[in-house]
């Protein structure tokens, strides 16, 4: 037996009785992340293979929602700094030791490229918004740049996208400190993620049939493949050091098994595989509940990776002090 | 790289919290907030039971997962040494150190918005003084000194008696020790 405790007031705000530093806003910036890097990844395989009238959606339209998407992931990424202020130290050094600091500059890179592989696509995708800009001086400049470049700024998209959608695993998995995200699956694991809740997007919008088909094929496949990779995550867990098997004993019958399980892997991974493969049988609205289910998953996936990572941890300590005494001294 | 390092004798340790008290006057750190604290750690099956009081803090690791994974370079080591620091004017308060620490010792997020943290009272040290909590402690349960020098009080407690460091499998090479 051995039983560790704080004798001494310690309370600290977001750390004590466990760490709590990150809550739903980086929950949100990195399903927006994965998912922007799905929809890079498929509007530049639409434009490189030349799919404009099978794929129309996707390689005229889908480009759009990248930016859209990336930029509200950044606002809540933003509202989770405690000093905004100083935001812009991010991009004073390069520490190569430090995944944040590589996605901050990530998105340096891929901000640009993303703009451009919107302007290309605008003309076709949304005219009226093409014809808007069209009006400031150099916007038609600009699109006409990116309309004669637009194959070779999809080539670029696709190693950013696949970089961005890696990221977003590989911040939480590089933090050793928390035994729980110590795996090299979650990379994978967050990009293909982020692929499938990108798919989701043309089942749900897309006019034409056959992309439909495409995207929820697709999106079957990807969903098989994030169920294999999270088993090979919590096989990896469960072959490591003892710190790691009690971060696995947190969802294999632990406080957040119920979580992990039933709000996760049925409603989010399961359930959704089989109705997308009966909406490949002809049930569209089985198809679209589908849909709305992967971007269930996609989101609860971060979401209860980001708390159960924080909660596990290297020390184990019980915390006696009741920070509700020290209110009453004071009052 | 200068190697400070912090000796704590557990067995004349008496868990007074003397320590966290003058690390909080001399730091003026804010109410609610503490950069050491005390663990008192029972081990053993009744009634053969051993306990054992730690004061602990940051270990100012030499290998500190903290620094490798601040994204503009705000934790830092200080002067050339193993002291981890934060600069205020260049955090951005994204948390990523906190989470990067496996002593869960980066601990104090200041009403400001920037992190705060045992700094081994390195004001103090520039002075040629112990830290705030060494110099206060009633039963001289501890020490402080560069590892570096093998005559200091540090490396000698270190040579002649049973000792052992936090989590040391981390590899963050610690620089808090326990005496045994």
């Amino acid at each position: 037996m051995i039983e560790e405790v704080l004798v001494t007031a310690r309370h600290n705000p977001k750390i004590d009785p466990s760490l709590g530093i990150w809550t739903w806003e980086i929950s949100v910036y990195l399903f927006l992340g994965g998912m922007t890097a799905g929809i890079m990844l498929f509007a530049a395989w639409a434009m490189l293979t030349r799919k404009q009238e099978v794929l129309a959606f996707a390689h005229d339209r889908f480009a759009l929602w990248a930016p859209i998407a990336l930029s509200l992931g950044m606002t809540t990424l933003f509202l989770d700094l405690e000093h905004k202020l100083y935001v812009w130290r991010f991009y004073t050094s390069f520490e190569p030791t430090s995944p944040m600091s590589w996605g901050a500059w990530i998105l340096v890179l891929v901000y640009p490229v993303m703009i451009l592989q919107t302007l290309s696509t605008l003309r076709r995708g949304y005219p009226t918004l093409a014809g808007w800009l069209e009006r400031i001086p150099v916007g038609g400049w600009v699109m006409d740049l990116s309309e004669n470049w637009r194959r070779t700024i999809a080539a670029l998209a696709i190693p950013l996208a696949v970089g961005l959608g890696i990221y977003t695993g590989v911040l939480l998995s590089a933090l050793s400190a928390r035994p729980f995200w110590s795996s090299g699956a979650l990379g994978p694991l967050f990009l293909v993620s982020g692929m499938s809740t990108a798919a989701v997007i043309p089942v749900m919008v897309s006019r034409l049939k056959g992309e439909r088909h495409f995207f929820e094929t697709t999106d079957v496949g990807l969903i098989f493949l994030e169920v294999v990779l999270v088993s090979i995550f919590l096989i990896s867990l469960a072959t490591g050091a003892a710190y790691h098997l009690e971060a696995l004993d947190l969802v294999m019958g632990g406080p957040f098994t119920e979580a992990f399980w039933l709000w996760f892997v049925v409603p989010g991974l399961l359930v959704p595989m089989v109705l997308a493969f009966l909406g490949l049988r002809g049930y569209r609205s089985f198809g679209l509940l589908a849909s709305v289910l992967v971007l269930y998953g996609g989101f609860m996936l971060r979401y209860l990776m980001v708390e159960i990572g924080q909660v596990s941890t290297w020390t184990d300590y019980a915390v006696q002090f009741d920070p509700q005494l020290l209110e009453r001294l004071t009052q | 790289m200068t190697t400070y390092a912090m000796v704590i004798d557990t067995i004349t340790c008496i868990g007074c919290g003397d320590c966290v008290v003058a690390c909080k006057t001399e730091n003026k750190v804010p109410e609610g907030l503490n950069r050491d604290w005390v663990v008192e750690a029972t081990s053993g099956e009744y009634p053969n039971l051993h306990t054992e009081f730690r004061s602990e803090r940051c270990n100012h690791c030499s290998h500190a997962t903290c620094v490798y994974a601040c994204p503009t370079g705000a934790s830092h080591y200080w002067k050339d040494t193993n002291i981890v620091l934060v600069a205020a004017e260049k955090c951005t308060g994204c948390k990523a150190c906190i989470a990067a620490c496996p002593y869960d010792a980066r601990l104090i997020m200041r009403p400001e918005g920037y992190i705060d943290k045992c700094t081994f009272c390195h004001h103090r040290v520039d002075d040629g003084l112990d830290p705030a909590c060494v110099a206060s402690c009633p039963t001289h349960c501890m020490h402080f000194g560069m590892l570096d020098n093998p005559d200091s009080i540090v490396s000698r407690l270190l040579r002649e008696r049973r000792h052992k460091a936090l989590l040391p499998e981390t590899g963050n090479e610690p620089n808090v020790y326990y005496l045994l």
